[in-house]
């Protein structure tokens, strides 16, 4: 009476710990960006904030190997600082705003009752003041520094990727193995971490990728307010914005910063795209 | 004899897995059918039954393709045509009733716009023609309210009028050929009855040759006037109805038959436990609901004022129909779903209500398991971790020990020990459902909870499910309490049998001599609607058309 388990012979492959190509290269680029963020400022050939060409937009030289912006500055020895805070700044925002937002996000689905309900209307209320004002009362407040900037941006989206998962969550905890875990008796914790948690990581780390983008953009846009990193060092999306007028004369100073922020969100899209199967595809 | 209005030969379905790897689904198979004939393709999940009836509309599923062989519709040769010439033929040559006529209906159009959308569509009548042949239908099929019921939307109408309805959907183009697929299989019993009886008078009247895709053989013998057995893509047997049920020549087919057959449930023996008369389970005046507390009391009351008793050792069967709050009442045993009113004692041990106030060890006396193994299957965990989690949680088991009892809980349910590196996406149904008794079976319970777990398995299957929960009974000595709503199913392995109906248990009964013994109206009626394994059954069941309006609610 073994009819059910005849398919046992045919060996299916399972998820892996291994990644394709595209990832490896989201990685490649990511590590390399990260390096850059850690060293890059000592390999500078000039200090970022001084003004070592007496043209502005300057075209690429064996001097200025990308150019010089709008007041003659190096562009290369300013992307390369401009890489500490983008790449900096966005990851550790990025990672604690998805952090704190999933945790939350599971507990409240779990918990349900007046404490998902509380928690929710406070998120969805702290979700309506525009990002960009609640940096400027923030700045104004405490001052621009790079702990403020983290902290700026992480409650910034925060709400959004609780939003994200408890409602990846609150489908999860309805599903009969959450419901057999809880008539063994599991504790909350082990029902988050080990029932719902590895369900809903997949979109989580998609979530999370675009979320990334969406902070180097908004770190930009604080930069270009006087909100964001002071003068004279500078963030790429800054890199960008104080450089525009130069597209029209064909400067390379608006290009190489755009260049370097599409391989950073492109590569780090990438690599969550194609993630390893063991991590990305749990639930298929 | 006349020309076969359908005929298939050697025709192939093939079909590429993500992993570009060719699959072949049909394997060769020829047959005809004649005008007016309806023919059953049974066979079990993954036999390739609906895949063929598909492709007689020249459909298949996304990302298979008919590879080779012909199929012929009475002059159309439906393979070699065009997709444009082919969707000229659906409708209004061959039509399809799908088996979930819930989502076959767009909710937000009313039923009479959809019913009449093939007359539409092929511009074959005028609309006020068009709704009159369909409020003919209507009748034909028995429906209520004929003239008013296509002002309605679809979910203004119960589960067995909207199949009643998408049969009148089909018919609405006189097509010469109507596949049913599954078209009872989610419906009641009492309701099944009425369905298929409208289908069968309707087909014979306009003389319309039909296929009927089915796992149920006792629902196929009622309908069908030959009957096709499938399995792994390839006919195994070709034969009148009567023929296959009575004298069926291969292997399958009589393995199927005997599945069919319910085993009658030997009561194991009381075990020397004498000195602990007490029942292990008893269930005084519960009651339970859903939604919003209102003075204790939930808006939405389910079950009302049960009680019951099982022995130790015994098994309890509980049936009704759908709604009938069978799932509420294990749930609410469990604590899952906290009863408002009444009493669960274990071995006379009265349990908090909650789940959340019982303690771990009355937790571990009673394991739940649930109807779909997929969703009852954390899909990220290897079966190895989760049978040894409750092992770890109960016990405190780890390392060697744990591993040790893992491959002796996966020996208990019959499956290999290599198995539990797997997930469980990587397995069978049947398999799944192993898994999850043997996770039960790790709490080392006295009494397990199983609701409707062999309803969503193939036959053959679920009877083998049942012969291990009676084998794990004997070794064990284990109670279950056994919700269904098959009959037979309840009857394989139940010593008494509760009767359910809205909320309330309408009657206890003996499992062995449940038709015989069964006094109340609802349960007798119930019990009278289980479809028998004779082609006759259907045509010579007379039921009281009072008893009827009273209990089925259709």
């Amino acid at each position: 009476m073994m009819a059910d388990s005849s398919s046992t012979t045919t060996t299916i492959k399972g998820p892996s710990w291994s990644f394709n190509w595209v990832g490896r290269i989201g990685l490649g680029i990511i590590l390399f960006w990260a390096l850059v963020a850690l060293v890059g400022p000592w390999f500078s050939p000039y200090p970022p904030g001084e003004i070592v060409d007496w043209d502005f937009f300057g075209p690429m030289t064996g001097d200025y190997w990308m150019g010089t912006d709008y007041l003659g500055r190096d562009i290369f020895s300013r992307i390369l600082m401009g890489a500490r805070y983008t790449v900096g700044i966005a990851l550790a925002a990025v990672t604690l705003a998805c952090t704190l937002g999933v945790i939350l996000g599971m507990v409240a689905a779990v918990a349900g009752g007046w404490f998902d309900m509380i928690l929710s209307r406070l998120l969805d209320a702290f979700n309506g003041i525009p990002s960009l004002l609640f940096g400027l009362v923030v700045v104004a407040a405490v001052g621009s520094s790079i702990p403020v900037l983290v902290l700026t941006l992480t409650a910034i989206y925060m709400p959004g990727a609780y939003r994200f998962a408890r409602a990846l969550a609150v489908n999860v905890n309805t599903m009969d193995f959450v419901t057999v875990a809880r008539a063994r008796g599991e504790s909350t914790p082990y029902l988050i971490l080990r029932e719902i948690f590895p369900n809903i990581l997949g979109p989580v780390l998609a979530d999370l990728g675009l979320r990334f983008v969406f902070i180097v953009l908004v770190l930009s846009g604080l930069s270009f307010l006087g909100l964001g990193v002071q003068p004279p060092n500078a963030d790429w999306g800054a890199l960008v914005r104080e450089n525009i007028e130069g597209l029209s004369l064909g400067a390379p100073a608006v290009i190489f910063p755009s260049i370097a922020i599409a391989s950073l969100t492109i590569s780090v899209n990438m690599f969550i795209d194609n993630l390893p199967t063991k991590i990305r595809d749990r639930s298929e | 004899m006349t020309e076969p209005l359908v005929s298939v030969r050697d025709l192939r379905i093939g079909a590429t897995t993500d992993a570009g790897r060719k699959v072949e689904i049909i394997k060769g198979v020829n047959f005809d059918i004649a005008p007016g004939e309806i023919v059953a393709l049974i066979g079990e999940s993954g036999s390739g039954k609906t895949t063929i009836a598909l492709s007689l509309m020249g459909h298949t599923r996304t990302g298979c393709r008919i590879d080779d062989g012909s199929i012929r519709l009475d002059q159309s040769d439906i393979t070699t045509m065009s997709e444009r010439d082919r969707m000229q033929v659906r409708g209004t040559e061959v039509s399809y009733v799908p088996q979930s006529a819930a989502a076959a209906f767009n909710p937000s159009k009313r039923i009479m716009d959809q019913v009449i959308e093939i007359a539409a569509i092929h511009d074959l009548m005028p609309r006020a023609e068009a709704e009159k042949k369909a409020v003919e239908l209507f009748r034909a099929l028995a429906l209520p309210d004929a003239d008013t019921l296509g002002q309605r939307y679809p979910h203004q109408v119960s589960g067995g009028q909207l199949q009643r309805l998408s049969a009148a959907m089909a018919l609405i183009g006189d097509p010469k050929l109507v596949i049913f697929d599954e078209p009872t299989t989610a419906l009641d019993v009492t309701t099944q009855i009425e369905v298929l009886r409208a289908f069968k008078s309707v087909m014979k009247k306009g003389g319309i040759a039909g296929v009927y895709v089915s796992h149920d053989l006792a629902v196929v013998a009622q309908i069908a006037d030959r009957i096709i057995v499938l399995k792994g893509g390839e006919i195994q047997e070709v034969g009148t109805a009567e023929q296959i049920l009575n004298a069926p020549q291969h292997a399958y087919t009589k393995q199927l038959l005997a599945a069919f057959e319910p085993v009658p449930h030997q009561p194991v023996a009381p075990t020397a436990q004498p000195a602990r008369p007490k029942p292990i389970l008893e269930v005084y005046d519960l009651s339970a609901g859903y939604g919003h507390m209102r003075n204790g009391v939930p808006a939405a009351k389910i079950l009302k004022s049960v009680n019951f008793k099982i022995e130790r050792g015994r098994n309890l069967g509980v049936i009704g129909e759908s709604g009938s709050g069978k799932s509420t009442l294990a749930r609410a045993v469990a604590g899952i779903l906290p009863a408002y009113q009444g009493a669960v004692m274990v071995d006379g041990m009265e349990q908090k209500r909650d789940l959340k106030s019982r303690s771990k060890e009355e937790l571990r006396r009673m394991q739940i398991v649930f109807q779909l193994a997929d969703t009852a299957l954390n899909p990220t965990h290897s079966i190895g971790t989760l049978l040894a989690r409750p092992l770890t949680f109960y016990e405190g088991l780890r390392g060697k020990a744990r591993d040790a009892r893992v491959a002796e809980l996966l020996d208990m349910v019959h499956l290999p020990a290599a198995l539990r590196h797997r997930l469980p996406g990587e397995l069978s149904g049947g398999q799944k459902q192993r898994v999850n008794l043997a996770r039960a079976l790790a709490a080392n319970p006295e009494l397990i909870l199983c609701d409707e777990i062999t309803s969503a398995l193939d036959t053959v299957v679920a009877a083998a499910i049942l012969e291990l929960l009676k084998e794990l009974q004997r070794e064990l000595g284990l109670s279950y309490m056994f919700i269904s709503h098959d009959l037979s199913t309840v009857e394989a392995i139940c010593d008494d049998v509760l009767v359910m109906y809205k909320g309330e248990v309408v009657e206890a009964l003996p499992a062995a001599r449940m038709s015989t013994e069964a006094t109340h109206p609802y349960s007798r009626l119930l019990i009278s609607s289980v479809p028998r394994l004779d082609t006759g059954w259907l045509s010579g069941l007379e039921q009281d058309p009072e008893l009827l309006a009273q209990f089925a609610n259709r």
